[in-house]
Formats: C-alpha cells, structure tokens, sequence
C-alpha cells in the first residue's frame, strides 16, 4: 500500500517541492489544512517557509496548533521542516512576543556578522549515532536566516556548523525535526525521507 | 565553517526549450529543460537556475508548464525568474514547485515588491536578479556600473552597488549578480563587478555572466562570491558540473561531492 503523507498548508510555504518529493518516493501526497485529517493521517509533514508569526498565526487560524500538539503527544509520525523546526519552540527572534507550539524547549535566533545571511547552500551534517541512520559526514541544503542551538537532553540530535555550532536535526520518539530541507537535499534527502516512511510504517 | 560553495546550471527557457543567447540576444536551441535539469542534479549541480526568456504572453504562461515538469523530476533547488511581476506571479511559480523567485526589472521599478515577496514568503525566497553594466564613463581608477532591465534593453543609470544595497535592505535574501558585457560572451566573469558588490551586502551573491571554464568559476569564488553560475558551458557538454567541482575541489575549494 502507498504510504499516504499529509502536508500542512499553512497558506505561506511552497508546498510543491515537499509534494514532489513524496511522489518521487512513490507516496501519496497531499496538502492539508484540515486539523482533522491531520490529526488522524500516518504520515504529517510540517513545512516551513516564511516568517515565524506569519506561521503560527496560520496555524492558530486553523486549529492547526492544537492538532499538532495532540499528535506529538501521542508519538506519532510527524517531520518538521526548516520553519516548521523552529515552530515546535517556544520562541523567535524574528518574531518577537510571538509563542511557538512549545513542545522543544527551544529558542530560535538570528545568525549573527560576518555571516551572510541567509545561510543559503550545502552544509555537512554530523549526527549522533541513531538519528535515523544519516550517513556519518552528508551535506543537507539550507535556507534559514535562524537557527536554534540546543534542543532538550531526551532528543538524538545532528549539528552543523555556521560561525558556530547550531542543531540541523533531532528525533524523539516518532518526531524528526530537520532544520535543513530533505526534499531539496538530492538522494541523501530522498534516502532519509524514504528511511523515515519506512520506519512509521514499521 | 563547513558550507560549500554552489555550482548552479542556468536554463534560460522559452517556449518550453532552453535556449542560449549573446548578451541576451540571438538565442539558440539549447536542449529540453527536464532533461538537462535531471543530468544537471545526477552530475552533482547544487542549485538550478530557470529564467524564463520569452517574448510573448504564451510562452510566459508556457513556462508555469516548464515549472512543473522541472520540479517533478529535480530534488534540488529550483530558483525561476524572468518576467515576475507581481507578488500573484511569485505564488504561481511558487505553487509550480519553484523554491525561490528572482526579480529584475519589476523590483527596480517597485523595491516595495521585494519587501512583500520577503514578507509573504522569507527573504531567503526572494532574490534579487541584477543586471550590471560597465558604464560608458567607467574608468580604470574609477569603477562603475549601472543597472539594467527588460533583457539589457534599458541602461537605467542607476549605480548598481547603490541598487544592491537598497534591494536586501527592502528583503531581497540573495543576488543573482549578471554581468551585462560578459554574459554569453566566455570571456569570464567581472571580477571588480563581484568584489563590489559582495562587499556591499551581507546577503549571498552568486556571479553570473561570462563563465567559460572551471577558472573562471574559482576566479569569481575567488573574488568573493558564494556561488557561481554558468549556462553554455555546461548545455555544450564542454564541461560536467563533476568535472568542474573536481577542478574546484584540487584547488582548495569547499564543495559538495
């Protein structure tokens, strides 16, 4: 049976790349803002391109935020991407007095000079034993102005490094949040989205 | 840091074909746009690059088509410019499968548009397409370059390091940096072009125009650049992206292989 994905639309991100991806893989995607059908699908991807209020607000428009809760308190498969990361925090320099879902104890802030931001490109990801096998020393594509340092001591995590060490990736239980796209990130993305089907439908 | 530098393939499209011009001029059949962006992603390209080059209404919405028969087959990025206007165009190319819209001539005349694709969308979304000439006054001890539109065919007069600045100050997250007298000519990049505008902004700039060879490629990393683009090199199979990156690679570069 084609594994069937769900990803939010929260009315801001392009949403078609994440598609495109899915379908690659020979899954059924499709996107959704339905808190219902969220809740209950067995596979949830949360994109993320735009601001971190204009995120939350269409999530909160949608009962989204709720859903999303619900369905990380129950473990089940969710994969955050790049915004979507810093959306499970609690906060955001970007977008300050603004609450995020809260379910990582995380703070996103802003990549400081000399960087060039955006950080925009390839950037080799080192992740701790388990973290859904990644190979040992890929490079995964970025494009974030904000980053998010540490996560809680209950995650695995993977690192990268711009003027500094910042959090590229972490798991926890059914729940992998990538700071990097994987649907942009050639056949090693297209491997890891492939690995964290086959693992939900395990 | 461990970010690599970005070798990105440039498929200028009209008509639903890839075609390759002059100084944006006499263009030639250069290939089908599926076909090249899928070699471009297998060879190790790090980014592609689709401007849309058509005269005419039709091919304009031709090219929504070439989006997404793009998108469907490449697991990179995917950047398109080329007659956007409007802030509805963007969310099409978006809603087509493009990761990040560049804009040229419509900024230039409305910067504004820049801050509303960066606020709809983010910053590193927007990109600023800019069209460089050498002006008709430049001067060995006195560089300068203007802005141009519509193709190259209107020389604004405006400085273009002073458009470079008000362009990510309004929310353009990357620049797309043409040098007008080089492009298609193999000649090589502007290098005094990229040194000034790189250490004008703080956002990414990736050198377009002239490149013919990997040395010129690492000429532009060299003078600052983040990442470079090439078209005719690569549609004429003179070069693989692995060739170049293998090249970029023995001398010291940083890249993704």
């Amino acid at each position: 049976m084609k594994s069937s994905v769900l990803v939010v639309d929260t009315g801001v991100g392009n949403l078609a790349s994440v598609l495109a991806a899915f379908a690659r893989l020979g899954a059924a995607a499709r996107a959704s803002c339905d808190p219902d059908a969220i809740a209950a699908a067995p596979f949830v991807v949360l994109p993320g391109v735009g601001t971190f209020a204009a995120g939350m607000a269409a999530l909160r428009r949608h009962g989204l935020d709720r859903a999303l809760r619900a369905r990380i308190a129950a473990d089940r498969p969710l994969l955050a991407i790049c915004l979507g990361l810093q959306l499970l925090g609690e906060r955001s320099e970007e977008s300050p007095g603004v609450d995020g879902l809260g379910v990582l104890a995380a703070k996103a802030t802003r990549f400081a000079p000399p960087l060039r931001v955006p950080q925009l490109g390839w950037n080799e990801v080192t992740p701790e034993a388990g973290l859904l096998a990644l190979p040992a020393r890929a490079h995964f594509y970025f494009a974030n102005s904000f980053h998010v340092q540490h996560a809680a001591s209950d995650c695995h995590v993977a690192t990268a490094d711009y003027g500094g060490p910042f959090l590229a990736a972490l798991a926890r239980g059914a729940l992998l949040a990538c700071q990097f796209h994987p649907e942009l990130s050639g056949q090693v993305g297209a491997a890891l989205l492939r690995r964290w089907l086959d693992r939900g439908a395990a | 840091m461990t970010l690599t530098v970005r070798v990105i393939p440039c498929l200028d499209v009209a008509d639903g074909r890839v075609v390759k011009g002059i100084k944006f001029q006499d263009l030639r059949d250069a290939g089908d746009p599926t076909e090249l962006a899928a070699r471009y992603e297998a060879e190790g390209a790090d980014e592609l690059t689709m401007l849309d080059v058509s005269a005419t209404p039709q091919g304009r919405a031709h090219a929504l088509d070439v989006v997404r028969a793009v998108r469907a087959v490449l697991g990179i990025p995917l950047t398109v410019g080329g007659g956007v206007r409007s802030l509805a165009d963007a969310r099409a190319l978006l809603g087509a499968g493009a990761d990040k819209v560049a804009l040229n001539s419509a900024a230039a005349a409305r910067p504004q548009l820049l801050t509303e694709l960066a606020q709809a969308f983010g910053c590193q979304c927007t990109v600023l397409a800019l069209d460089a000439a050498r002006r008709a006054d430049h001067l060995a001890d006195q560089l300068g370059w203007e802005l141009v539109t519509h193709s190259g065919k209107v020389r604004t007069g405006r400085d273009a390091v002073a458009w470079a600045r008000q362009a990510t100050a309004a929310g353009a997250g990357e620049i797309v940096l043409t040098s007008w007298d080089r492009d298609g000519t193999g000649a090589g990049y502007d290098l005094d072009l990229i040194a000034q505008i790189v250490d004008a902004v703080e956002v990414p700039v990736v050198a377009s125009g002239g490149a013919a060879s990997p040395s010129h490629l690492l000429a532009a990393l060299r003078a600052g650049a983040q990442a470079v683009l090439a078209a005719g090199m690569f549609h004429r199979a003179e070069y693989s992206v692995s060739m170049v990156k293998a090249e970029l690679a023995a001398a010291f570069v940083q890249v993704r292989r």
